[in-house]
């Protein structure tokens, strides 16, 4: 049967056909729909991990256990996992185990544009990349097969456009794969000094054997054309070259790491000149140059940003493109939506000219005008340790209102470690956790703190309070954020405590229930005075023209804030008839 | 057959992804090939969203080369003015839901909605531009949230898919519930554009 699907998807659907036994993954654009689809298959038990490092942990213990395992995260989430990850290949595998990173040219959800394929050089395992969804599935496949048969995990390299572009995809049956069975073998699976040194010259002579393998493997694969260039490419990167130059030669790699040196050899032989087209990072242009093979990449092609037909065009052929975009358009950023419960506490920030140190998520919107009420965000967990460094240095410079504000998925994904530091080393710092109750930011998934597992079950629920307080945190207290008083007096009184507080900020995203309302909030014309403190709120209902502030009620989630902070008290509720 | 280039674009929470889904699923029922690109994530917030889909024999690329969309489907009018120049000069069509929505910019004061000048340089870009009013005739059909499926109503003129392959698809893949009024707001949109 033929299908469209998208990439992410196709790899789900690999995972299945090739027999994945257990599947981890802690969410993150662009790979979060890969175990969201996994999680379809009953066949294989999957998680949301609490964050990548345990998902890789996961993945390792079952590959322990002698069946296919497979863990999803995107590219800064293998920066987490780094740490099990660059151990794992000296132990190699049992059963196979692939690591499918999902990177993110051009960042259009991400803080960074980091190169994952450095990790396969890094680590000395393979790297291989898919050019469409059926490669996508295949290359699940060919993964786990590499991995059993070498002894190594294998990376499997997505980039955004390959990860959520669709296209047609041929289904497959289940092959079900090896039943689970462990022998004691420390040799192999304990990592001691004496264990991982001969390991280290197996590494070394794994790779140029999987090195030979790729030579011969039919994803490397020569497409003859007009031989006055030639291209060598992968990913992504191949369907522009072939989109832009039909009549060219192309010789596309899936495997990019190792590269298979000799059919590069033969294949630069045979053209005048070699161009190398790949996104991001010149991982190919420099082994081969490396290797004394002639070619150009990185001069023509940019290393910033990502790849499309116009830009590989102008790359090859040194024009410019004659399409430009219209100037001075305003923007359309996204915002936190109407009724967002993470708008009432940067408002008060906002209010009380706070210092915020900001975590990733949702509410990394509130460093945004109007609301303007974050200062920093560097990756995930790092709004508490950010905020303990800086108070340290600072000393009695710091100003007056400093915070740190993390939603409750990032706090328990790398932000609880973070709050033992705070404790322990005493900083006089307010922790702000954003409990909505779902991790937002990536299309809502379940989360230790939110009760349930990933196929919508009920799972204990993390006590967020109890959990501050067995950390030492004294001064714990929850807010309903969409209550702005109390909200902002229990920011005002902790930040201004001088000791370690907690301010469990509780309320769900809004995103969770629709729900159909009886009252309409409106503005009374007459009372209104044009002061445009509810336009601060930077609510997308609320709009002002003419002198007066308008609510759309479409928009609207009735959750109240402007009501409460209208100083003249012109914003109400109006029943809505019949 | 040559590739035919449509690109989807709207505020986020519009429908553009499921425009894009149906207009996909029909040119693979119709046995061609098919590519379609979308970015997920900050994109549901209220932001700016754009899909492209491709068909034709045999599609590599899954983005769309700027200058050659046949048709630009807009789910707003700025959006249509953002993406007006990724169409085939004097060739493509443009076709806009006339609905304005303000983005946060100028929501606060910051920055000026440009009213007027987006008709004139949609016509300077585009063959042919039409304008359709979206939201009016999904509320008709009876669902304010159809407004995606008038506009492929709309388009349907210039898409090489006969009504009965339209039909097919939108029963195959919207919820049973929603079939009927979906089929009205194509009809609509069809009946739009004369
Ligand atoms: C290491 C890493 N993993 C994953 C992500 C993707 N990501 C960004 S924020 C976030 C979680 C957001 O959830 P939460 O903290 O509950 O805040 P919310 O979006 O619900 O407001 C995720 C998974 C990332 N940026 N970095």
């Amino acid at each position: 049967m033929k299908v469209v699907l998208s990439g992410n998807e196709a790899v789900a659907r690999g995972a299945y056909e090739s027999g994945v036994v257990v599947a981890a993954a802690y969410p993150g654009t662009p790979s979060t729909e890969i175990l969201e689809n996994i999680a379809r298959y009953q066949e294989i038990y999957c998680e949301w991990s609490s964050n990548e490092k345990v998902a890789m942990e996961v993945v390792i213990g079952a590959s322990f256990a002698g069946v296919r395992a497979l863990a999803a995260m995107k590219h800064v989430g293998l920066n987490v996992a780094a740490d099990p990850f660059m151990t794992l290949t000296y132990l190699g595998v049992d059963g196979g185990l692939v690591v499918v990173t999902c990177d993110d040219p051009e960042l259009h959800s991400s803080q960074n544009e980091q190169d994952n394929r450095h990790y396969g050089v890094f680590a000395k395992v393979p790297v291989l990349e898919p050019t469409n969804s059926q490669e996508c599935k295949e290359l699940v496949g060919t993964a786990l097969e590499i991995s059993e048969k070498f002894d190594t995990p294998v990376i499997l390299r997505l980039t955004t456009r390959i990860s959520h572009s669709k296209s047609v995809v041929f289904l497959g049956e289940r092959d079900d794969g090896a039943e689970p069975h462990y022998e004691r073998n420390i040799q192999k699976r304990l990592c001691l000094p004496a264990h991982a040194r001969p390991r280290h010259y197996f590494i070394e002579e794994r790779l140029e054997r999987i090195r030979e393998w790729a030579e011969e493997f039919h994803g490397n694969e020569v497409e003859w054309g007009e031989t006055d260039v030639g291209f060598v490419t992968s990913g992504v990167a191949y369907n522009y070259v072939k989109e832009v130059f039909p009549e060219k030669s192309v010789l596309k790699l899936a495997t990019t790491w190792p590269i298979p040196l000799k059919t590069v050899r033969d294949f630069a032989r045979k053209v005048d000149e070699l161009i190398v087209v790949e996104e991001l990072d010149p991982i190919i242009e420099n082994e081969l140059k490396a290797n004394h093979i002639e070619c150009r990449g990185k001069d023509p092609i940019p290393i910033c940003g990502e790849l499309n037909p116009a830009v590989v065009r102008a790359g090859v052929t040194g024009k410019k493109p004659k399409a430009k975009p219209a100037e001075g358009l305003p923007p359309r950023p996204p915002v936190l939506c109407p009724g967002c419960p993470h708008r009432g506490v940067y408002y008060a920030l906002n209010r009380l000219k706070a210092t915020v140190f900001g975590d990733i998520g949702c509410y990394t919107l509130g460093a945004h005008p109007p609301l303007s009420a974050m200062d920093t965000s560097v990756c995930m967990g790092a709004s508490i340790t950010d905020a303990h460094g800086f108070l340290k240095a600072m000393g009695d410079k710091a100003p007056e209102h400093v915070c740190a504000t993390i939603g409750e998925s990032t706090f328990v994904h790398s932000g609880m470690t973070g709050l033992a530091n705070v404790v322990y080393n005493d900083s006089p710092l307010t922790t702000v956790i954003l409990d909505n109750a779902i991790t937002a930011m990536t299309g809502h998934q379940h989360n230790p703190a939110t009760g349930f597992d990933i196929r919508g079950n009920p799972a204990p629920m993390m006590d967020l309070e109890s959990l501050c307080k067995a950390m030492g945190v004294e001064d714990v207290r929850v807010v309903n954020p969409l209550n702005y008083k109390e909200t902002h007096k229990a920011l005002k009184e902790t930040m201004e405590g001088g000791r370690p507080a907690v301010v469990i900020a509780k309320s769900p995203c809004v995103l969770l229930e629709r729900v159909k309302y009886d009252k309409n909030v409106v503005v009374d014309e007459e009372a209104c005075s044009g002061c445009e403190l509810c336009v601060k709120l930077g609510c997308p209902a609320i709009s002002f023209a003419d002198e007066l502030a308008h609510v759309d009620n479409i928009l609207c989630t009735r959750c109240d804030l402007c009501v409460q902070i209208c100083p003249v008290d012109a914003i109400v509720y109006e029943e809505v008839e019949g | 057959m040559a590739v035919t280039n449509v690109l989807i674009v709207g505020v986020g929470g519009q429908g553009v992804l499921l425009a894009s889904t149906l207009l996909s699923k029909i040119a693979l029922d119709a046995g061609l090939d098919v590519k379609q690109s979308e970015v997920h994530g900050m994109s549901q917030r209220g932001g700016s969203v754009s899909s492209h889909v491709r068909f034709g024999e045999r599609v590599y690329s899954s983005l769309i080369e700027d200058g050659t969309v046949d048709v630009l489907l807009a789910f707003e009018k700025l959006e249509a003015l953002r993406y007006g120049y990724t169409i085939r000069k004097n060739k493509g069509v443009a076709l806009v839901n006339d609905q304005r929505i303000d983005p946060s910019p100028v929501a606060i004061g910051l920055a000026e909605y440009p009213e007027d000048r987006i008709y004139p340089e949609l016509e300077a870009q585009a063959a042919n531009v039409i304008t359709v009013d979206g939201l009016g005739l999904a509320e008709e059909a009876g669902f304010a949230g159809a407004v995606n499926v008038v506009l492929l109503g709309a388009a349907s003129g210039f898409l090489p898919f006969t009504d009965e392959q339209w039909a097919e698809t939108i029963r195959s893949t919207v919820k049973e519930k929603y079939v009927d009024i979906n089929l009205k707001a194509f009809e609509l949109g069809k009946g739009a554009v004369g």
